[in-house]
């Protein structure tokens, strides 16, 4: 039995410890945010915050999260109002949609980390998820606007508690 | 979850005839050129007979159908802007229902960026009924004279101070008859309100908390999951599988063989081996186990570097006539100092960012789908014929889709899942893999082409003749077809611009040794990237400034009829008083982009600046890149400018937001390694091997102007990607002197 919390709650998994967190969160728990993209931790798609630091949950057995805080894009926020998803909103970055969650999930484990990154460390931090429609120059507007946002703010992350967010 | 799908349209007829709501469709019959506006004071019996709807719901909520397919062009936001916009509804009241396929809509097919030009009158008459159905209703209800009766956001007004909420009026509303829609008094552009502005899409919040739903989020009904292995080779058929193995792995319930295709491709499934399970991640582990073994067939032997051989091999040789005019094959000739060149592109993927995915439930009389698609017509004829049910009994649902760019009008992949849930008697979703989208794809065509020139004393073309060749996408409806169909050569071959006294185009055949689909803006990719490459080239041997030297090749303001020249052109399907090809509109936005990037400006040693100008889909299109190469060959694009000119538009942010991504698009073009074969088999497997833009290879500013227009509308969702590469190497040309004439440009700039 394997325990660890998604988005504040608690949740026991005994099926096969090498299935990927995002097949147990998309299959069992309904939590379809979290997208398939490549299977191979190359899009970016599938990304969740692990004790809040961004990471491939279509690479990431369910046996390693043991004990874990795994935060989705639908525990990002309460209301979707992270200063992350109100810049996506601010500069209206989405085309299809499909790979936006991953890249906001990315976005805001950036920001908790380094909350004033320069351009190049935005570009770097975030050619790791694909966009095909093109997204990119706003997503890296949208990154320093949200950045802006949350300058001297203290802001709450619920699975990131205690951590240096 | 279902909220996005016709399910919630029917529970409502049902539910709300009775309760008096307005629903209103039109009707589009055969070719009829204006749309028919009528009450269905009885929606769930006449519905069948509309194929467009709004309703206005009793609480004042508005229902505005989108028949078709969203990927990420906004096309729901349009619509609604559209209709909203002329029926006065307020925006906050305005919710978007999508059409399920069905041929009373019409044309259901998302591509060649046409929605809006297709629909946009209709639309606007449907809305403007509406308006004209409220404002005479509440002139009946208070005896007074229409004309002194104002409808806006939601109520009406009437001059005394009056008013009357929409809601309030639907019951009056239904006994008022609206003009035929070459009656109706549609609003002037100076009232539009929606129509031209750059507001939000309507699916913003939902995207954002991911909320959205795509084709694998459908959960209703818990469906089994199906992976398959298919052949590797086009035609290729299972000699052997380990289904015992598959079926060993915990959670796989079924393992089923798939019929290979019958005659030519279209939309079928490649046949193979599917591993049915409780969960994907099963699925997925025991196809693993299947150790298929194939025939490959005749397609075994394809080889993309013998094919590029042949088909450059083609190009020079003299072929098919596809537009003439004066002698150019005598003048180059007789001609000592040509410019000649010769490009290749290869096959490309789409690879949208979600993979092709289905759910499908079969039952005895029917089948329901829940898919991705791009066409659901096509997916009602394609999964009918898997399973021997008339198409009108396939109810497809149309999920957002993620991303698409031509890969989702074949409806394979819902053929594959309603031909397992019969096979297995519950639903089954096919999901698949990254690995199936990049190597069993319907692809880009390879092309090569060869283009020759002279010039005269002011480098004026005084002679051009050009030869393309590709497998066509002809092929995959006639087996073995090698000629293209002729609308595959409208695309910037047939309507080259170029202004010269003697042109000769010609067309080379080519078979298709892979499945070929259209891919965004399809072939004008290498057309262009030919056309706009070979004029830079000209500049440079005319000694004249690439901007200057593209206007003078294009000539003096016109409008040209190839059909003049014994050409054969579709126009994108436009009438060609509507939608001439006017060469003033293209150069103006080599002007306007021209200017925008101060064109003629001093750069430093390494940078350089390309232009490149193509009409598709009936828009114009300017590109200017700025790029620095490094004395390493180290490329990088520093910006862009985009000038797009597509007459009317719906929604401005939405074309700026189109045409910066759509220049990112045609990146994959120039640094993807595209898609290559050996024995049969693509040679890429994922996004490690199948590069596609990422943030670090993409310029973080595209500044893109709108021509402001009240022409037609024109397209949106392609325009801006094949004018992206031939612009990028003109400037990598411009930087270091370096002539990219095959794609990818890979190490070329490193020797």
């Amino acid at each position: 039995m394997i325990t660890f919390t998604i988005n504040g709650q608690t949740h026991k998994f005994s099926g096969d410890p090498t299935t990927p967190v995002l097949w147990y969160l998309r299959d069992e728990l309904q939590l379809t945010g979290t997208k398939f993209g490549c299977g191979m931790a190359q899009c970016g798609a599938c990304t969740v915050h692990i004790d809040g630091i961004a990471q491939r949950s279509c690479v990431l057995p369910v046996a390693a999260v043991s004990g874990k805080k795994i935060t989705t894009i639908e525990g990002l926020s309460q209301d979707g109002d992270h200063p992350v998803q109100k810049a996506w909103i601010e500069h209206k970055v989405p085309q299809c949609g499909y790979c936006q969650c991953g890249q906001m999930m990315q976005a805001a484990s950036l920001l908790a980390k380094n909350p004033t990154p320069s351009d190049d460390e935005i570009v770097s931090a975030m050619s790791g998820n694909i966009c095909r429609c093109g997204t990119y120059p706003r997503i890296h507007k949208a990154i320093k606007s949200a950045a802006n946002a949350m300058a001297g703010v203290q802001y709450f992350v619920p699975d990131s508690t205690g951590e240096k967010a | 979850m279902s909220r996005y799908f016709d399910l919630t349209r029917r529970s409502f007829l049902k539910s709300t005839a009775a309760a008096g709501a307005l629903v209103l469709g039109t009707c589009f019959v055969g070719s009829a050129p204006r749309a028919m506006a009528g009450v269905l004071a009885k929606p769930s019996d006449t519905a069948k007979a509309a194929n467009l709807f709004v309703s206005l719901r009793p609480n004042g909520i508005v229902e505005i159908t989108c028949h078709r397919s969203e990927m990420g062009q906004q096309v729901r936001t349009a619509i609604a802007q559209i209709v909203a916009d002329e029926m006065e509804a307020s925006w906050d009241m305005v919710k978007v229902i999508q059409a399920k396929g069905d041929p009373k809509y019409g044309d259901q097919n998302t591509d060649g960026s046409r929605s809006i030009r297709f629909n946009m009158q209709r639309l606007r008459e449907m809305g403007a009924s509406v308006r004209y159905m409220m404002q005479h209703a509440a002139a009946a209800r208070w005896e007074v004279k229409p004309n002194t009766c104002v409808a806006e956001q939601h109520k009406v007004s009437h001059e005394s101070g009056k008013t009357l909420s929409y809601q309030e009026l639907i019951n009056d509303a239904l006994a008022i008859v609206p003009p035929e829609a070459d009656k109706l008094k549609l609003k002037s552009r100076k009232e539009w309100r929606y129509i031209n502005t750059g507001m939000a899409h309507i699916d913003l919040n939902d995207i954002v908390t991911g909320k959205a739903t795509f084709a694998a989020d459908v959960i209703e009904p818990k469906a089994l999951v199906a992976s398959i292995e298919r052949p590797p080779v086009v035609g290729g058929m299972i000699k052997s599988f380990d289904s015992a193995a598959a079926k060993a792995v915990q959670g796989v319930v079924d393992v089923i063989e798939i019929p290979a295709p019958k005659g030519a491709p279209q939309f079928q499934p490649k046949g193979g081996v599917a591993v049915i399970a409780s969960n994907t991640w099963a699925a997925m582990q025991g196809r693993k186990k299947l150790n298929a073994t194939w025939d490959d067939g005749p397609n075994g032997d394809y080889n993309s570097d013998d094919f590029k051989a042949q088909l450059l091999e083609t190009v020079n040789q003299t072929q098919t006539h596809v537009r003439e005019k004066g002698d150019a094959v005598a003048v180059l000739a007789s001609t000592s100092d040509k410019l000649i060149a010769d490009y290749y592109i290869p096959h490309l993927a789409q690879a949208p960012i979600e993979p092709p995915c289905a759910t499908a439930m079969y039952y005895k009389d029917r089948v329901d789908i829940w898919a991705a698609t791009q066409n659901p017509q096509a997916d009602m004829e394609t999964v009918g014929a898997m399973v021997g049910i008339e198409k009108e009994k396939i109810n497809v649902h149309v999920t957002l889709l993620g991303g698409a760019f031509g890969r989702k009008s074949k409806p394979d992949f819902s053929a594959e899942a309603a031909y397992l849930s019969m096979k297995t008697g519950k639903p089954v979703r096919v999901q698949w893999t990254r690995e199936d989208d990049i190597q069993h794809g319907f692809y880009h065509a390879v092309s090569a082409q060869h283009v020759e020139a002279s010039l005269d004393e002011k480098g004026n073309i005084d002679a051009y003749l050009h030869r393309t060749a590709f497998s066509p996408i002809a092929a995959i409806f006639q087996q073995g077809a090698k000629a293209p169909f002729s609308f595959e050569l409208d695309l910037g071959f047939t309507d080259n611009p170029i202004n010269t006294p003697n042109m000769k185009l010609e067309r080379g055949e080519a078979p298709a040794k892979a499945r070929i689909g259209w891919m965004r803006s399809v072939s004008n990719i290498f057309h262009a990237f030919a056309v706009q490459s070979f004029i830079n080239e000209a500049a440079h041997k005319a000694g004249i400034d690439a901007k200057d030297y593209l206007l003078q090749a294009i000539g003096p303001d016109r409008v040209i009829d190839v059909t003049s020249q014994n050409a054969e052109y579709g126009n994108y399907w436009g009438d060609k008083s509507v939608y001439p090809l006017d060469t003033g509109r293209l150069r103006h936005v080599i002007e306007k982009v021209a200017n925008m990037a101060t064109w003629g400006r001093e750069l430093p040693k390494g940078r350089g600046l390309g232009i490149a100008a193509h009409r598709s889909f009936l828009t114009y299109v300017a590109t200017v890149v700025e790029v620095e190469v490094s004395d390493s060959g180290e490329l990088n694009i520093i910006k862009s400018w985009v000038a797009i000119d597509a007459g009317t538009v719906v929604n401005t942010d939405t074309v700026i937001n189109q045409t910066q991504g759509g220049s990112i698009y045609g990146i994959t073009t120039a640094i993807s390694d595209g898609i290559t074969f050996d024995k049969g088999r693509v040679q890429q497997t994922n996004f490690n091997n199948y590069q596609v833009p990422r943030m670090s290879d993409v310029p973080l500013d595209i500044e893109v102007a709108i021509i402001p227009s009240e022409e037609a509308p024109a397209g949106v969702g392609e325009p801006a990607t094949p004018v992206y590469a031939p612009a990028l190497c003109n400037a990598i040309f411009a930087a270091c002197g370096k002539r990219i004439r095959q794609l990818p440009i890979g190490d070329q700039l490193k020797a």
